[in-house]
């Protein structure tokens, strides 16, 4: 590593927000001052399919307070379609009278008070005109498509179908998966204030500039007319991406009351006014050989989309490269049915593919009679199977080997039933963790103040990650300063743009964008303090001076203090702005991210090398043997993601995602009613995810990893990875425990009767 | 919001006046009455926030707490005031000593901020969770609106009642405390508006659906609950709650059993069984309690007052898991208490 002194980076910082998160002084979107507010409250469609005649609104009007009522009748023209950041067309709300799909936005109420626009909404009264819609797979009317090439692709290595005809041992299993929303603890909120000609937009965002573009082009504004603010998030989990379909409602009701209008949309609304993590089939079909190497892995899965959206996750991306394999075929195909367009949730991807495929080894291992670590030993391999390009690095056998160690799990007998405790019998089961290296361009402006304080801006996003302080932290190592002296701005588009919080790329993305200019003012100091007369580091390399502990450092202890070097340069404090294009992208993506569209160097479609970070999960289950409740009394993850910046946010960050996991496999799924395709258990009620006692000892090991290959910092992002294992380990589990296996999710006490 | 007058009596003789003023000549049983007694609120708030109830009228009843919030137990049994909250029933000594099946149906319910809340008679009242109720979106629900057909039987059942439906409606029962309080034979004191009293078993205070599922209880007009009693009995120590879900903690019971037990030289002298979580209202079950009198209580006697407390369930699809889930709660439950030291 570099240009560093490694002062700060790799050390456990607390969050540099974190006292104004716990006092309460961090501003969340809503939370954001405006003059005189106006309150909008969202009405929702009760029917998933069908077109408008029109509303009665005399009811609703009547209500003391209300000021507007918003439809497609009186603004459907004065905004476009927002773009999704994938899967090209999407579903409307008030552009047009159709509804495409339950809790579709149809109305927005705005009123003096949040209550009196609920009041309101609620007596707002649609005519529908309702056609029979189609809820899911296999529903009647639901349209099946192979997916068509473009942002995603298939792979096709060797002959896959004759292998598996061929092969001595097999798996040929069909899984699934449930729809699952995000639920970020803060609500989708938007708040607009216009003046005159200019827009503010306060909303949790993972991408102000992509917001800010969507919208502009939404409602045909410049986007230099538009501000879009938010410094802190709670939560995002992928549905916060770009434009969303409320906001340019919120803006145009603003504008037609010439006053600030908030909203606060409510939990339910959140099940169906933004995206969530579809549904998804899967069939796999692996061969091998007695000794357990891989002959044939075919993946074909299936994906629910809206009517119009072509979007689909096509996790086979991953699928076709975590094993040495010679003969691979993947397929995806998407559904199209009357429901909202799906989008991002954590591992958008993985999470739903590496379900069947972790579960299919462990059936493969239990068909070879062969402990399932040693049969991900067996088809380890440095080389990536689905293009034949090199590894970057990849720890999956180390991350094994010391998760395994960890659980104890050379203890394990392998026979289903065979280990229990009185009445609860236990299962231990484990999985292979997956996801790819991405990252995406930043541009940052840094100013370094004589007194030893930097300020750091940079249109980033905190979306409870601890970016704050990860870039506070590189900003000290490379400054040589210490992290208290290290200010930061994010979430602002008047700051220097970065992407997307997302596809765990923003660390990589902005810690190297952070250290770029940091190796940019230490060279700039270093130049000019060996050239002039004035000072102990005269005749020196300008590339052996280093930044450390508040002054510039040369080759046998000559030094000389910041403030000295940094007046050499500067008259007062040395601004410097600086754009980071990772390599593989091209130079226009700094230009684009300032557009607000997404460009992201993906791991899995570089030219150079494959770039992955793996982990290894185990699990111990608990199965009531009368009742089946099933318990997770512990589950021990390691994982190699390369640098890690801040331990203990990233500790934080694994632990979170193994404890979702827990609830991806047990507990969570939206319930459709198969017949009015509608979403019924949306509240945090009934779609149950894991509280306190659900979670009991979870532990994670960081597995020391450098790649010099994937980014200068190393950083491989560890955002998702943390659930990628969980389903399968846990359902792997619960075979060991019960001799069942269960090939959809959730895992519930019904599935064991 | 939609305007209701709140009221905030000192006395019962004023709360149960101001429920006289809004009680209509013929209401009885009604739910959505004119008047509503407000306690915790941990309920009824809720119901209101969403849209399911819009009483016009609220009787904030918690300034009553002094009369009727006392928790006293002596050699004929427990006596419970109405507005007693959870969370300090669950935590009396006597209760915990004499009546585990109460404490433990109290502490498996909500969470502790919501005990510390809840009254003992609003829990008791508290109603379904079936989504189809509790979302007005949802045309079709005979307990909302009358008449309207129940969405519920082909849709998504998995979590409502097989024991007690009518074709009318299928929604469970959703809370703990009531199958306890059902099981342990209590008896409801109430106060009627003009001031006289009377009391009912436990067991009549809940109705069936039957082809009237918004009428789920035989409080007449206005009339309040200020106590519940629990007959000592040699099988209150003896007795357990046993509650299953998916999720640990904070979630209403897939199935759950109250059972108590007299065992003496060897056989089952007297049982009472609840059942939670599976039923239309709270549930007794007297066929298991029949099976086991007399008998040996061992696996087959267990399995056998299983089979006989879901002879009559029916099941809609979704839910077709759980008279199987009872049957297996119950024979657990049972067999746990057989074997408490007591």
């Amino acid at each position: 590593m570099p240009d560093g002194n490694q002062a700060a980076i790799g050390q456990p910082a607390l969050r540099i927000d974190g006292r104004a998160k716990v006092t309460g002084r961090a501003r969340y979107a809503s939370d954001e001052v405006v003059a005189n507010p106006a309150w909008a409250f969202l009405v929702t469609s009760a029917i998933a399919r069908g077109r408008l005649r029109g509303f009665r609104l005399d009811e609703a009007r009547a209500v003391p307070g209300v000021l507007d009522i918003l439809t497609h009748e009186n603004v459907g023209g004065e905004a476009e379609k927002p773009k999704p950041m994938a899967g090209g067309d999407t579903t409307t709300t008030l552009e047009s009278d159709r509804i495409w799909h339950d809790g579709q936005i149809i109305a927005v109420v705005v009123a003096e008070s949040f209550e009196a626009a609920r009041e309101a909404a609620h007596r707002v009264r649609p005519d529908y005109e309702e056609e029979a819609p189609s809820a899911s797979f296999g529903s009647p009317g639901a349209e099946e498509e192979v997916r068509k090439a473009g942002e995603h692709k298939d792979y096709k290595v060797g002959h896959a179908d004759s292998a598996f005809k061929a092969a001595e041992y097999k798996v040929d299993q069909h899984y699934g998966t449930p729809t699952q929303h995000h639920n970020p603890i803060e609500l989708f909120t938007t708040t607009c204030a216009w003046n005159g000609g200019k827009l503010t937009i306060f909303e949790p965002s993972q991408f102000v500039y992509g917001l800010r573009g969507g919208l502009a082009k939404q409602i045909r504004m410049e986007a230099q007319d538009i501000h879009v603010v938010s410094r802190f998030v709670g939560g995002a989990f992928g549905s916060r991406g770009a434009a969303t379909a409320r906001t340019a409602w919120i803006a145009i009701a603003a504008r037609r009351l010439g006053r600030p209008v908030k909203l606060v949309a409510t939990r339910d609304q959140g099940f169906t006014i933004v995206t969530y993590r579809a549904e998804t089939r899967h069939h796999i079909q692996l061969g091998a050989t007695r000794d357990g190497r891989l002959t044939a892995l075919r993946h074909e899965g299936w994906e629910v989309t809206s009517r119009p959206s072509q979007y689909n996750v096509s996790g086979t991306e991953t699928t076709a490269r975590v094993y040495a394999c010679p003969n691979i075929l993947t397929k995806v195909n998407i559904v199209h049915a009357d429901r909202n367009t799906p989008g991002f949730m954590r591992a958008p991807p993985e999470t739903p593919y590496m379900f069947p495929l972790e579960v299919a080894m462990d059936e493969l291992a239990v068909a070879l009679r062969m402990d399932p670590v040693e049969l991900r030993r067996i088809n380890d391999t440095g080389t990536d199977p689905a293009t034949g390009r090199r590894y970057s690095s990849r720890s999956l056998m180390p991350c094994f080997d010391q998760a395994a160690e960890r659980f104890g799990w050379s203890r394990r007998n392998p026979v289903p039933g065979s280990m229990r405790e009185g009445d609860w019998l236990i299962g231990w089961g484990c999985a292979t963790a997956a996801y790819a290296a991405n990252i995406g361009p930043a541009a940052v402006r840094i100013t370094l103040e004589p007194a030893g304080k930097a300020r750091v801006q940079i249109a980033a996003h905190d979306i409870g990650t601890g970016a704050y302080t990860v870039i506070a932290i590189t900003a000290a190592d490379r400054l040589g300063l210490r992290i208290e002296d290290v200010t930061v701005e994010l979430g602002d588009t008047e700051l220097p743009a970065a992407g997307l919080a997302a596809g765990s790329s923003h660390t990589a993305g902005i810690c190297n964008a952070v250290a770029k200019a940091c190796a940019e003012i230490r060279a700039r100091l270093a130049g000019a303090a060996t050239v002039t007369n004035d000072g102990p580091l005269i005749g020196l390399d300008p590339a052996t001076l280093t930044l450390r502990d508040g002054a510039l450092h040369g080759p046998g202890g000559r030094s000389e203090p910041l403030a000295r070097a940094l007046a050499r340069v500067a008259p007062g404090a040395l601004e410097l702005y600086s754009e980071n294009i990772p390599k593989g992208l091209p130079p226009e993506s700094i230009d684009k991210a300032y557009q607000g569209q997404m460009s992201m160097s993906r791991g899995h479609s570089r030219e150079d090398v494959t770039a992955y970070t793996f982990g290894a999960q185990f699990v111990e289950v608990r199965v009531h043997e009368r009742t089946r409740e099933i318990r997770v009394p512990r589950a021990v993850g390691a994982f190699a993601a390369g640098t890690i910046i801040n331990p203990l946010t990233a500790h934080s960050q694994y632990m979170g995602g193994m404890i979702w996991g827990i609830g991806s496999a047990l507990h969570e799924e939206t319930e459709i009613d198969p017949k009015a395709a509608r979403y019924v258990n949306d509240n945090i009620a009934e779609y149950l995810i894991p509280v306190n006692a659900d979670i009991r000892s979870i532990e994670v090991i960081m597995v020391p990893e450098r790649d010099e290959e994937v980014n200068p910092l190393g950083i491989k992002g560890i955002g998702e990875i943390g659930i990628v294992g969980m389903n399968a380990a846990i359902s792997n589990a619960v075979f060991h425990a019960t001799g069942r296996r269960i090939r959809n999710l959730p895992i519930r006490i019904k599935d064991l009767l | 919001m939609r305007p209701f007058l709140y009221e905030q009596p000192a006395s019962t003789p004023e709360a149960i006046g101001a429920a006289a003023r809004h009680v209509p000549p013929h209401g009885e049983g009604r739910i959505q009455a004119p008047a509503q007694y407000l306690a915790g609120g941990t309920n009824l708030l809720d119901l209101m926030k969403i849209g399911v109830s819009h009483p016009p009228a609220l009787i904030n009843i918690g300034p009553l707490r002094a009369e009727h919030g006392a928790i006293e137990a002596d050699a004929s049994g427990l006596r419970l005031g109405a507005l007693a909250r959870m969370a300090e029933a669950a935590e009396h000594p006597a209760v915990l000593r004499d009546y585990p099946a109460i404490a433990q149906a109290l502490r498996l319910a909500a969470n502790q901020q919501l005990r510390n809340m809840a009254s003992l008679a609003g829990n008791v009242l508290q109603r379904t969770r079936c989504n189809y109720f509790r979302d007005p979106s949802w045309h079709a629900c005979n307990k909302r609106e009358p008449g309207t057909g129940c969405a519920a039987m082909e849709g998504i059942n998995r979590r409502l009642a097989v024991l007690g439906v009518s074709d009318h409606c299928i929604a469970n029962y959703p809370g703990d405390l009531a199958n306890a309080l059902a099981a342990l034979g209590a008896e409801v004191d109430l106060v009627a508006p003009d001031g006289t009293g009377r009391s009912i078993a436990f067991e009549d205070l809940h109705r069936l659906p039957g082809d009237t599922p918004h009428l789920e209880t035989t409080l007449r007009p206005g009339e309040l609950i200020t106590r519940f009693r629990v007959p000592a009995g040699p099988w209150t120590r003896r007795s357990l709650y046993l509650k299953v879900r998916d999720r640990e903690s904070f979630e209403f019971a897939l199935a759950s059993a109250a059972v108590a037990l007299d065992i003496g030289g060897g056989v089952v002298r007297d049982a009472r069984i609840g059942l939670g979580g599976l039923a239309a209202k709270p549930w007794r079950s007297r066929e298991a309690e029949a099976v086991l009198k007399g008998r040996r209580l061992d696996e087959a006697a267990a399995g056998e007052a299983a089979e006989a407390a879901f002879r009559t369930a029916v099941t809609h699809g979704d839910n077709a898991f759980k008279p199987e889930l009872g049957r297996r709660t119950l024979v657990r439950a049972l067999l746990q208490a057989a074997e408490m030291e007591i």
